[in-house]
C-alpha cells in the first residue's frame, strides 16, 4: 500500500534527497568551490527528472488516500517547471559567478523550490497545497535576497517575505473557513460539499479568501505591489527564476483549486477571476509605459500576461485550462529569450537595465537584435509569431464561454500593451548613437536568445505538440 | 454556552487586527512580523475550533503543520530583517523604500 503510494512521488522523493545531499555535501567539502558544479549538475537532475515524468507517466493515480494526485494537468505543469528551472540556472551560472553571488545555497533553493513547485501542481488536498506552496515560498524568499551584501536584493526580499507571508495567511485562512464548512480537506470531498444545491456562505467566504491568496502568487491585480520591487531587486538570473516557473506552478494550483474542488461552482468564482484578469491586462498595459528600467518593465509584462492566462482559467471550461496551459508554455519560453537578453546587457562588465542603452543595438549585433525583436513581437501578440497564437487561445476560450467583453478587454489592452514592447525594437533599430554597450558574446546566452527567438518562429507550424499535450492534460483535470 | 461561533469570533478579530496591523503599521519591521504570526495563529484557533465541532481530527493535524511552517517563516522573516539591517542600518517601515512602488 504504501510502496504504491512512495511510487507515485517519486520524483518529488528522488528530487528533495538529492537537495539534501547536495546540502551536505557542500557543507563539508569547498563550500562555494562546488557551486558552479552544483548549478549545472543540478539543471542535469530537472532534466532528468523531467524528461523521466514526460515520458513515463500515464493515466490519473491518487497517492496518499487522495493527498497527491499524478495526472497528465500535473505532469505537464512539472514538466514544463522542470525544464524553464534547468534552463534558467544554465543561464544565470556565468553571471552570477563572474560576480561572486553564485553560492552554493543557490542551485539547492532553486531545487527545494521545485519541489515545492511540484506538490502544488499535484496537490489533492489543502493540506498537501499548504506544504507544497510553502516550501516554494520560503525557498524564493531567501533566493531573493540572496545578495546579502545589496540594500536593494536585501530589500527586495523584505517585501516579498511580508507581502507573501500575508498571502500565505489569506489563504490558510480561506482553507480553515472551506475546512470547517465542507467538513473535509480533500478537494474530492470539498467538491461534493460544493456541489449541494445550496452552498453554505462560509464556503464562498472561504472560496474568497482563497482565491485573493492564490492571486498574490500570480503577481494578479490589486495584488501585484510586490512584483516590480522584487523583479528589480533581485539578482537578474533570480529575477528570470521568478518570471517562469514559480509562475506555472501557482496558475496551475490555481487551476487545481477551482476545477478540482470548486469545480461545482464554477458561477461563483469565474466572476472573481474574470475580474482579476481585465485590471491584471490593464494595469500591466498602463503602469509599463512609463518604466526605463527593462527588469521593472518585465514585471509589468509578467503581470499583463497573468491576466491573458486568468482570462483562460476565467471561461471555467476545459478549452480555457486547454488555452491557459498553451499560453503559459509560450510566455515562459518567451520570458527566457528575453531574460537572457537581459542577462547578457552590459556596460564595462557592470550590468545595464535602462532601456535607453539599447540605442542603436542593431548596429552592433544584427543577430541578437534581430531575435530580441521576434521576442518583443511575440511578447506583444503580433500575429505572425507563437505570441500571437497563445493569446487567440485564451481569447477564443473566454469567447467562447460567453464572456465576449472579457476578450474585447484583452484585445483592447494588448494593442496598449504592444507600445512598450515596440519602443525597444525602436531604440534597438532607430534610435539615436549613445554609448555602446559591451560585446557579450556569453556562448549560452547566445543559445538561449536565438533558440527561443527561432520557437517564436518555427512554433506557428504546430506549437511543437504542446497543444495536445495541453489537451490532455485540461481533459485529466476538467471532468 | 461558549459555542462555536464565539470562537470564530475571535479568530476572526484576531485575523483583522493582522492585517490592520500590516497596513496600517509605520513603524517598525518588527511589528509586521507579529501580525504575520497573529494571522497564522488566528487560523489555528478557526481549525481546532472546526475540528472539535466536527469530532474530525484532521484540522488538528492541519493546526500542526501550521505551526511549523509558521516557524519557519519566522525565522527566514528575521533572517532577511537581520541582513535588511545590515544594509540600511535601519529596521522602520518608511526605510523600505529604495525602490518605489
Amino acid at each position: 500500500m504504501i510502496q504504491a503510494d512512495l511510487n507515485i512521488i517519486l520524483p518529488e522523493i528522488l528530487l528533495s534527497v538529492y537537495a539534501m545531499v547536495a546540502l551536505v555535501a557542500a557543507v563539508y567539502t569547498g563550500k562555494d568551490k562546488l557551486a558552479p558544479m552544483l548549478t549545472w549538475a543540478t539543471a542535469g537532475v530537472f532534466l532528468l527528472v523531467g524528461a523521466w515524468i514526460g515520458m513515463n507517466g500515464e493515466g490519473s493515480n491518487v497517492a496518499f488516500n487522495g493527498m497527491f494526485v499524478d495526472d497528465a494537468f500535473s505532469r505537464f505543469a512539472k514538466v514544463a517547471i522542470l525544464l524553464s528551472a534547468a534552463a534558467v540556472l544554465v543561464m544565470g551560472q556565468e553571471y552570477m559567478q563572474r560576480r561572486g553571488m553564485l553560492r552554493f545555497e543557490y542551485p539547492i533553493l532553486v531545487a527545494l523550490a521545485a519541489v515545492g513547485m511540484m506538490t502544488m501542481v499535484s496537490a489533492g488536498d489543502l493540506m498537501a497545497l499548504y506544504m507544497g506552496l510553502e516550501l516554494q515560498s520560503l525557498s524564493l524568499y531567501v533566493v531573493a535576497s540572496m545578495r546579502r551584501d545589496s540594500v536593494k536584493s536585501t530589500e527586495a526580499g523584505m517585501k516579498y517575505f511580508v507581502l507573501g507571508a500575508l498571502s500565505s495567511g489569506l489563504l490558510l485562512y480561506g482553507s480553515s473557513l472551506v475546512y470547517g464548512f465542507a467538513g473535509t480537506t480533500t478537494f474530492s470531498g470539498i467538491i461534493t460539499a460544493v456541489g449541494d444545491e445550496h452552498t453554505p456562505i462560509g464556503l464562498l467566504f472561504g472560496l474568497t479568501f482563497v482565491t485573493a491568496g492564490l492571486a498574490f502568487k500570480v503577481s494578479a491585480v490589486p495584488f501585484h505591489m510586490w512584483t516590480p520591487d522584487v523583479y528589480e531587486g533581485a539578482p537578474t538570473p533570480i529575477t528570470a527564476f521568478f518570471a517562469t516557473a514559480p509562475k506555472i506552478a501557482a496558475m496551475g494550483l490555481f487551476a487545481r483549486v477551482l476545477h478540482d474542488a470548486f469545480g461545482g461552482v464554477v458561477g461563483d468564482w469565474q466572476q472573481i477571476v474574470a475580474l482579476l484578469s481585465v485590471l491584471s491586462m490593464f494595469l500591466g498595459a498602463i503602469a509599463a509605459i512609463g518604466q526605463t528600467n527593462i527588469k521593472r518593465l518585465m514585471a509589468y509584462s509578467s503581470i499583463a500576461h497573468m491576466g491573458y492566462a486568468l482570462m483562460g482559467l476565467a471561461s471555467g471550461t476545459a478549452y480555457g485550462v486547454e488555452a491557459m496551459l498553451v499560453y503559459m508554455a509560450i510566455y515562459v519560453t518567451m520570458n527566457i529569450g528575453t531574460f537572457a537578453f537581459i542577462l547578457s546587457m552590459e556596460k564595462d562588465g557592470q550590468p545595464v537595465v535602462d532601456i535607453a542603452s539599447l540605442n542603436m543595438f542593431s548596429k552592433r549585433d544584427s543577430l541578437k537584435a534581430l531575435a530580441v525583436l521576434l521576442l518583443m513581437f511575440s511578447l506583444a501578440g503580433v500575429p505572425p509569431l507563437v505570441g500571437f497564437f497563445g493569446k487567440f487561445y485564451v481569447l477564443r476560450a473566454a469567447y467562447d464561454a460567453g464572456l465576449a467583453w472579457l476578450a474585447i478587454m484583452g484585445v483592447i489592452a494588448s494593442v496598449i500593451g504592444a507600445f512598450y514592447y515596440l519602443r525597444i525594437v525602436y531604440y534597438m533599430y532607430f534610435g539615436e548613437e549613445t554609448d555602446a554597450l559591451d560585446k557579450n558574446r556569453a556562448p549560452v546566452l547566445q543559445v538561449f536568445i536565438v533558440v527561443a527567438a527561432a520557437a517564436m518562429l518555427l512554433g506557428i507550424v504546430n506549437l511543437f505538440g504542446v497543444d495536445g499535450a495541453a489537451q490532455a492534460a485540461s481533459a485529466a483535470l476538467v471532468n | 454556552m461558549i459555542g462555536l461561533e464565539h470562537y470564530l469570533g475571535v479568530a476572526a478579530t484576531l485575523f483583522v487586527i493582522g492585517i490592520f496591523g500590516l497596513f496600517l503599521n509605520r513603524k517598525n519591521i518588527i511589528i509586521l512580523l507579529m501580525s504575520i504570526e497573529l494571522i497564522l495563529l488566528s487560523v489555528n484557533i478557526n481549525l481546532v475550533a472546526f475540528s472539535s465541532f466536527l469530532g474530525d481530527l484532521v484540522g488538528q493535524v492541519f493546526t500542526l503543520f501550521v505551526l511549523t511552517v509558521a516557524a519557519a517563516e519566522a525565522a527566514i522573516g528575521l533572517a532577511i530583517l537581520v541582513s535588511f539591517f545590515r544594509n540600511r542600518g535601519s529596521i522602520a517601515v518608511e526605510d523600505v523604500n529604495v525602490m518605489k512602488g
